[in-house]
């Protein structure tokens, strides 16, 4: 004992190696899985530079692809975050309630397309368009919260997730019934369709459209959340429900705004998503709803600039990931792997860092 | 605890007044109506006849829906007289008809096809019960719900004499009619039971006779019960204790054998349906095991099952793939073995994440092994999309087994190990370990519990399970693609053990046969199965959240954690008064 308080600081490797023995198998599983993934990432990545297969003009597509894409998950994962740091629960369904959105908005921009609107008027069209995404969303994810959430609030148990997951069933298999299950082509307009030059690269128009109106609603979010009694009123019960609740909060209100909020924003975020992959179908939802929560992992769940950093962050690795990470390795048709990516992503990060990137900075602060 | 939102609900609750709550209740079902119509649901219904010529199954369904109405109203006793009882029966089910009227009008003056597939004249046509000028039939939907929903109000005011005979035979004859294709060619296949076929039955369903027939009879059954009941019981209550549990036991040897040389009887096509129940049965058996038991809600279950069928389908195939040629019976255990393994090396990482997050850690980790599958980076050893062929069928002493029914013997006899297997493990002390860590993980490790240990037994045994099911599962079908391993199978299988009860062995035959059984049989719900799953799983959570066949632990549980809300509910109504 007194050699250790007397070794200091030094003694920590010292105590490292006297603990081997204590080192299990799972343990090094877990090293060797960390390692693993280094040393893909690594040795990928210098393999792919030494091949130069790539140009720059194609890396800038793929990190301005990643960048977009990234905006999206960023506004959908605000919707997990919030949600979470109010009431601790993920709210699985989220990613369908995205699709409902986007799906509605769909028979709207089309009539848009149809009747020469959207091209004429891009501003109001799209205003109309998103509107109608994010009254849909609130409505769906204002039921989902009174059947699925509330009647378990006070419950710690899988209830609220499993009942979310059947929630996720239903309204995908409602959309499924009611709109056909056949895939539908978004709209995609002239003005949409083109080219523009950015630092003398040139990409497609429709990335920093997403872009620009991603980064606007989470500006927006984040002066509700910062300024406004609402948002501190949200802040306050995210930090402290009893004392929130002491201090003359409504919580049933602040939740339910706080879920409205959300939905609002993947409102935006999923009729984004159809603009970028063109097309929309019952099952749309799934894959964003997954990788946005990943993004959200990421970011430090409960943190809401964490979101959308992490949605960012996850957007360009999975974009830029096949191609520098697996063709160096000589994987054969990396681009297949681009959902694993993100799920090993998300996976990573819950083993080796659940708190997420801001997590613990976070947790600093409060305490 | 300041925070309590519950109450609100409450107290929402408590102001209602009968009126509001007729309004409310008919307009809910008309809700279910509405959402029924425009997802689908009531045309779909509408292609299946209960009784030929007479009765669908979708005119079945609104009907009780309308019926519920005042069913509904009636049950809360809010009126206490029976006259009034009985206008807001009629007028819940009027308004419980209103809004598919209403849709009905709609459809009949716009054509919304092109956004709503489901809302086409077919449906127009059975909304307004084919009357031409929509507007009669519109009335005549408006008529019917204030007819049923009166007999629905007066429903509850019968006696139960009355009651129950009626209502006996009324379920009699829907399931009859709805099981046809179950009943028929049991019925049609031997000599002696053929003319009550053809008494019952035509080729197409249940005949009016039929149902006149099965309805009387049930009927007569059910008062002839209720009347002698009290005399059968006081005589049975007599008995010897000893006596009377022979007698249960034998009921239920009765009843198992039935089931068991059931198959048998019925055909191909129930042999396949009961192969497959058999199938998410063993697998249900295996996730049980993990969530029911140990806690660790994994949505990557699929996995394992298809770590079961390509290890078999390596070592059966005639393929190009194949790593040798053994038989099923060598193949097998190899693959439990490797599922096992598979299981415990897949638990490794996610040993330290909890609850909502290991769901969604194994979600993750299930995608990656059906990306990789699918991946052309993989394809030179499991074949890519293009699946393995030619995996041939499991046989015994030269005797193939090839016919549905053979392979559900063989399911059989793997469930019925598997069951033996978890019954005990669940009681042992490994079951009572896991059982300690689903409660609470923190304590149960005080307690001494080695959790790597325990959690990767629950892991590699589930996942054992599961492999055995695949293993069947590549023999059935004879070949097998990265397709049948989706996602969907594993919320499928959670989604059964939910609704039979987590932890509850029986439960999870109960939760395959409702969840798989009746979808495979009725192929109308097939097309909305996961619709359905979805509301089954939101209903069970909510109003049976110990399943269907609850296990006796969380029987206890249940009662216990009663009493706490209870406790916890009753305090901030009393603040509010004060």
């Amino acid at each position: 004992m007194a050699a250790e308080s007397l070794g200091g600081r030094r003694s920590a490797w010292a105590r490292r190696l006297r603990n081997l023995h204590r080192i299990t198998y799972v343990d090094v599983v877990l090293l060797l899985l960390r390692l693993g993934v280094v040393a893909v990432v690594v040795g990928g990545t210098i393999g792919t530079l030494l091949k130069g297969t790539y140009t720059a003009a194609q890396w800038f597509d793929l990190f301005m692809f990643g960048l977009t894409i990234g905006g999206v998950y960023g506004l959908i994962a605000l919707g997990y975050t919030m949600v979470y740091g109010i009431l601790r629960l993920i709210n699985f369904a989220h990613g369908d309630i995205t699709m409902t959105g986007a799906f509605s908005a769909f028979f709207l921009a089309r009539s848009f397309d149809n009747s020469g609107f959207l091209d004429a008027h891009p501003f109001l069209a799209m205003a109309g368009i998103l509107l109608v995404s994010m009254t849909v969303c609130t409505i769906t994810a204002l039921i989902v919260e009174r059947i699925c959430y509330r009647p378990f609030r006070h419950v710690a148990t899988l209830a609220p997730l499993i009942c979310a997951i059947g929630a996720s069933f239903v309204l995908q298999h409602t959309f499924r019934g009611m709109f056909g299950s056949s895939v539908r082509s978004y709209p995609d307009p002239d003005w949409m369709g083109g080219r523009i030059d950015l630092l003398g690269f040139s990409v497609p128009t429709v990335q920093p459209i997403v872009i620009g109106t991603a980064l606007i609603a989470m500006l927006v979010l984040y002066v509700i959340v910062q300024k406004t009694r609402m948002g501190m009123a949200m802040r306050a019960l995210s930090e402290d429900r009893d004392a929130a609740a002491l201090m003359g909060i409504d919580a049933n209100k602040v939740i339910l705004f706080t879920f409205v909020l959300g939905a609002c924003m993947a409102g935006i975020g999923g009729v984004l998503y159809c603009f970028v992959y063109k097309q929309i179908y019952f099952f749309t939802g799934f894959l964003p709803g997954i990788k946005a929560f990943s993004a959200a992992v990421l970011g430090g769940i409960g943190n809401i600039p964490g979101a959308m950093i992490g949605g960012v962050l996850l957007g360009v690795v999975e974009s830029v990931g096949p191609a520098l990470f697996l063709d160096g390795v000589g994987i054969p048709a990396p681009y297949q792997m681009r959902d694993l990516i993100a799920f090993t992503v998300l996976l990573m990060v819950l083993i080796f860092r659940p708190q997420g990137l801001f997590g613990e900075a976070l947790t600093r602060k409060r305490a | 605890m300041a925070f309590e939102l519950v109450a609100a609900s409450r107290a929402e609750d408590a102001k209602t007044t009968p009126w509001r709550h007729v309004i409310r209740t008919g307009l809910a079902l008309g809700g279910v109506n509405l959402f029924m119509a425009v997802v689908g649901i009531l045309l779909a219904f509408q292609s299946r006849p209960i009784i030929v010529d007479t009765l669908t199954l979708g005119y079945a369904t609104l009907g009780l829906t309308l019926f519920a109405a005042g069913l509904l109203v009636a049950r809360r006793g809010l009126f206490g007289h029976r006259d009034p009882t009985l206008v807001g029966g009629v007028v819940a089910g009027i308004l419980a008809a209103a809004l598919p009227a209403l849709l009905a009008a709609v459809i009949s003056l716009v054509d919304l096809r092109s956004v709503f597939v489901a809302l086409n004249p077919p449906l127009l046509a059975m909304l307004t019960f084919g009357q031409q000028p929509a507007l009669l039939g519109i009335a005549c939907l408006l008529v019917l719900g204030a007819a049923l929903g009166g007999a629905g109000a007066l429903f509850p005011l019968l006696g139960d004499r009355i009651r129950r005979p009626l209502a006996g035979g009324l379920i009699a004859v829907g399931l009859a009619g709805m099981l046809q294709e179950l009943i028929r060619p049991i019925l049609a296949n031997s000599r002696v039971t053929k003319p009550v076929h053809d008494l019952l039955y035509t080729w197409s369903g249940l005949t009016l006779r039929g149902a006149v027939i099965i309805f009387l009879a049930v009927a007569l059954a059910v008062l002839l019960w209720d009347l002698n009941r009290r005399r059968i019981e006081t005589a049975v209550g007599h008995l010897k204790p000893q006596t009377q549990r022979r007698i249960r036991w034998s009921y239920m040897g009765a009843a198992a054998l039935l089931v068991a040389l059931f198959p048998l009887f019925a055909g191909n096509f129930i042999g396949q349906v009961l192969l497959i129940v058999g199938l998410f049965t063993l697998m249900g058996m295996g996730l049980n095991i993990e969530v029911g038991l140990a806690g660790l809600l994994d949505l990557g279950f699929v996995a394992f099952y298809a770590v079961g069928a390509y290890t078999t389908a390596l070592l059966m195939a005639d393929s190009p793939y194949a790593l040798a040629q053994l038989s099923f019976w060598q193949a097998m255990p190899i693959a439990v073995l490797v599922s096992l393994i598979v299981g415990v090396i897949f638990g490794i990482p996610v040993l330290k994440i909890r609850g909502d997050y290991l769901a969604v850690a194994t979600l993750a980790l299930g995608e990656i092994v059906r990306v990789i599958v699918l991946s052309d980076a993989a394809a030179p050893l499991l074949a890519g999309s293009s699946g393995i062929l030619q995996i041939p069928r499991p046989e015994i002493g030269g005797l193939v087994l090839s016919t549905p029914v053979s392979l559900f013997y063989l399911t059989l006899a793997a469930s019925l190990v598997a069951a033996y297997v978890a019954w005990r493990l669940g009681g042992s002390r490994l079951g009572r370990a896991w059982m300690a860590i689903r409660d609470d993980e923190d304590v149960a490790e005080a307690l001494g519990i080695n959790l790597i240990q325990v959690k990767l037994l629950a892991y590699g045994i589930g996942a054992a399970f599961a492999g055995l099911a695949g293993s069947i599962f590549a023999v059935m079908l004879g070949s097998i693609y990265p397709h049948s391993f989706q996602l969907i199978i594993s919320i499928n299988i959670l989604a059964l053990i939910i609704v039979g009860g987590l932890g509850s062995l029986p439960g999870v035959a109960v939760g395959a046969a409702v969840l798989i059984g009746l979808p495979e049989m009725l192929r109308e719900f097939g097309e909305f199965r996961y619709l359905f799953y979805g509301l089954a799983i939101i209903a069970v959570m909510r109003l049976k959240p110990a399943g269907l066949w609850p296990s006796a632990a969380k029987l206890r549980e249940l009662e216990t954690d009663a009493e706490d809300v209870a406790v916890h509910q009753r305090a901030p109504v009393a603040e509010r008064s004060s």
